[in-house]
């Protein structure tokens, strides 16, 4: 067979497995082809992390318990060799793993997936009334202090709920009065610990919450603290640090009241993190996703088996065969010059972080800058690798300070610009110096602007929400678009600037 | 009209970039043969086995502790050239014509410290312009005595001739002079002037710069129409044999007249540009695919050369 022939069959074979296991996931297995209106899933993944000591180790974590306005789909914990139970009261869930023995560091895992319940009842209607607080435990002078505090938030207040708005507005003013200024100050109190007290003085049942803001992406994230009181009959929610009352949008509620989020017995430097991931999905192809249905080997050995970590990585790497076919077709189609082959992908990337606008003004400073101290270094007869090196130090420094410079301005998006892969820039400061030095500052603007040409498209298209949304939920579609790029491969016709460029020969 | 129809480039036989790639170079070049091409070094030493004719080689710098000794070396000559084994597209190329108590002279008559050439010796085997940034070795050449025959048509730089040979049959020629605003390179997309030539005798047939038809060398005034290139048997030959000694099956020559050793090959390229075609106002896809659908053929050098002067010449 001709390779020409191999090629075209090739390609054959990877659009028609492309499109077919997407039509197949999308007709029978359900999956949305939009990213439309469909209920948003949030995927949540707790991962402990400890040390164990070569003693038995017992694990118990709390859980989310009908955590409100959340609805729970499904529950996944994941620990080798150990043991899983409950450990739960009236008041709390909590999960429990247990091994007689462990040694080093060990990982455990508690994924969730939730979905918001928009219909759920603004106040809950059994709320469970509070156990009778304690008095804290606090030294005389504090108590005093206190107490000063809980008398003239009580005569500025009505009733519990007023309490704790007044309180928590009062913590959280710009210039609180004395007494809050002396415990927040000198008594070295946090505004949580403080709010509790105070609360728990002027006889109001308050307890902590901790829960997670769901936001697509995150990763590492660390749970929310939150102030709940008791009013009459249900339990309103204060947000400590802002004063805000109520749950804040796409809030998962994490534990209410109880003691302690982890505990580790047999271990040490226990800590938990949080991964969030969302996905626009139908709760039936989820119900498909975790049933044992015979169909699902599909999804099983897809990438949402992944830890959702993992899943978040994948989520961008996905996105880099979108840039590459950009600059395939801009390339062969249309014959831009760029400087690099896959710089301008390698751009748009650190532009996804930086948003578009702040990405280019970002990426021309630096790169001017850059080509102003490099005419400099040229005249000091550096040896290459110890040149580029020096560029590199001095990317490095250029985005320093422009962090610093524009935090002071106030300008949070450049802070952004640490996403910029500082090697790639040095080395295309230091191609666009020689080129400049032999080819002329023409041919330096034709391939930077070439290059920024192309990443500006690669952007567009790979934060194009629909574009996500494909090659997350349809990654076999890159074998479709793998074809593609075979066939373009073998594309022998004119490139569009061929077209400008042979057109004197064209004339008769 | 601004963008010509690809039609109409089809219908003149115009070879476009993508074509060239997919049907040409990787169909007739094989990989393991590109070294030799893209190695100037391993380019001469193939040369001088098959009896090419290339400037002389004076030196090889392979190692940075060699710099220190470059003093001595080129104080030996008046004029040399120095360049990179593996560069590309011309980078890294650097012509010293004159040597004076001052210091080094280029062709623009810039003036040079040696410590400059040192500079220069250091970033070649840096890597700097060879392809990828792999370490490479300098070269250090004899300069070129150039024949005057072009003297009237080039400004401050290196005349050359690029033929294209096809399965060892010249297809297509032209000269390249640089002008003021090439900046003394020869490079037609940075305003060097093409000319392209008759395959028959070595004449001019109609000249460009930078896309647009010029009937004058625009920096000297000297008109083309009496132009001819001497030794143009010889150029063909030279080009021609090229073929035999590095087996690719698609490559671009570039030879150099000396004023006393005559046609010399500069160096060979595996994917030689497009520019020919306008020089020459003509298409090279016609004369490909001829010698792509001739018969198997027992053709010596001579015969081949003798049979493209036919074929593609225009009397």
């Amino acid at each position: 067979m001709s390779s020409r022939a191999q090629v075209y069959l090739l390609s054959f074979i990877f659009i028609f497995i492309g499109i077919g296991l997407t039509i197949y996931k999308n007709s029978e297995l359900e999956f949305p082809l939009l990213p439309g209106e469909r209920k948003a899933i949030w995927t949540v993944e707790a991962k402990i992390e400890f040390k164990a000591t070569d003693k038995p180790v017992t694990v118990s974590f709390a859980l989310p318990h009908n955590p409100p306005e959340m609805g729970i789909l499904d529950e996944d914990f994941t620990a080798s060799g150990y043991g899983f139970g409950w450990d739960s009261n009236q008041q709390e869930r909590r999960a429990q793993w247990a091994r007689r023995k462990a040694n080093g560091k060990q990982v455990l895992f508690y994924k969730v997936q939730v979905f918001k319940q928009s219909d759920a009842p603004a106040h809950e209607q059994n709320a469970i009334p509070p156990v009778e607080t304690k008095t804290p435990d606090l030294s005389p002078s504090l108590k005093t202090t206190i107490s000063q505090l809980v008398t003239y938030v009580y005569n500025r207040s009505a009733d519990n709920t007023t309490f704790a708005t007044e309180l928590i507005r009062l913590i959280n003013d710009k210039e609180p009065i004395e007494d809050i200024q002396l415990l927040l100050g000198n008594q070295g109190l946090s505004k949580t610990r403080l709010a509790l007290n105070a609360l728990a003085l002027a006889k109001i049942p308050a307890r902590v919450a901790r829960g997670l803001q769901l936001e697509d992406g995150r990763r590492n994230q660390k749970l929310t603290t939150l102030i709940e009181i008791f009013d009459t009959d249900h339990w309103v929610f204060f947000n400590p640090k802002t004063g805000q009352k109520g749950l804040p949008g796409n809030f998962l509620l994490w534990q209410r009241g109880g003691s302690s989020l982890l505990d580790v017995e047999g271990g040490e430097s226990s800590k938990a993190s949080f991964s969030i991931i969302k996905n626009s999905q139908p709760a039936k192809s989820f119900a498909i996703l975790h049933g044992a249905e015979n169909q699902a080997a599909l999804v099983d050995f897809s990438i949402y088996s992944l830890p959702i970590e993992q899943q978040n990585v994948f989520k961008s790497i996905l996105l880099v065969p979108i840039g590459a076919i950009v600059v395939v077709l801009m390339r062969i189609l249309v014959g831009v010059k760029t400087s690099g082959t896959f710089m301008p992908i390698l751009i748009a990337i650190a532009f996804i972080e930086t948003t578009l606008i702040t990405g280019l003004i970002i990426f021309l400073v630096i790169v001017s800058i850059g080509l102003f101290i490099r005419s400099y270094l040229s005249r000091l007869n550096l040896l290459l690798v110890a040149r580029i090196s020096a560029v590199v130090i001095v990317v490095i420094s250029i985005m320093a300070g422009m962090s610093i410079l524009s935090h002071k301005l106030g300008i949070s998006e450049a802070l952004s610009v640490t996403f910029f892969p500082m090697i790639i820039l040095a080395w295309t400061i230091e191609r666009m110096s020689i080129l400049w030095e032999e080819e002329g500052p023409k041919e330096v603007f034709t391939q930077g602007g070439g290059s920024l040409l192309v990443a500006t498209l690669a952007y567009l298209l790979m934060t194009n929400q629909y574009v996500e949304h494909l090659t997350f939920n349809f990654p076999e579609l890159l074998l479709a678009l793998l074809g593609c790029i075979i066939l373009l491969g073998q594309y022998t016709g004119y490139r569009l600037t061929e077209l400008r460029r042979f057109q004197p020969l064209a004339e008769d | 009209m601004f963008f010509a129809t690809p039609c109409k480039l089809k219908q003149k036989g115009i070879l476009g970039m993508n074509k060239r790639n997919v049907s040409y170079i990787a169909k007739y070049n094989q990989r393991s043969l590109y070294p030799l091409v893209d190695n100037k070094l391993k380019t001469k030493l193939v040369a001088e086995k098959a009896k090419v004719s290339t400037p002389k080689l004076l030196h090889v710098i392979e190692y940075q502790h060699q710099i220190k000794k470059l003093a001595d070396l080129v104080n030996q000559y008046d004029g040399f050239v120095i360049k990179p084994a593996q560069g590309s597209g011309g980078k890294g190329i650097l012509v010293i014509t004159e040597r004076t108590s001052e210091g080094f002279f280029k062709p623009s008559g810039e003036a040079l410290s040696l410590s400059d050439i040192m500079r220069h010796a250091s970033n070649i085997l840096s890597g700097l312009h060879s392809l990828g940034g792999k370490p490479d070795v300098a070269m250090i050449e004899a300069l070129v005595q150039f024949d005057p025959v072009f003297d009237r048509y080039s400004y401050e730089g290196v005349p050359d001739i690029r033929v294209i040979v096809f399965k060892g049959f010249p297809v297509m020629a032209m000269l390249r002079l640089s002008t003021h605003a090439s900046d003394g390179k020869a490079n037609l997309h940075q305003g060097a002037v093409g000319v392209g030539l008759n395959l028959a005798n070595g004449k001019a047939l109609c000249a460009v710069q930078s896309n647009r038809p010029v009937d004058e060398h625009p920096d000297t005034g000297s008109h083309f129409e009496t132009l001819q290139v001497p030794h143009w048997e010889k150029i063909l030959t030279l080009a021609s044999s090229c073929y035999d000694m590095t087996r690719l099956g698609y490559l671009g020559a570039d030879i150099v007249l000396d004023q006393k050793l005559g046609p010399l090959l500069l160096e060979l390229n595996a994917r030689p540009g497009l520019a020919i075609q306008v020089a020459n106002n003509t298409g090279l896809e016609p004369r490909l695919t001829h010698i792509e659908t001739m018969k198997k053929h027992g053709f010596s050098v001579d015969q081949r050369v003798q049979y493209s002067q036919q074929q593609f010449g225009i009397v």
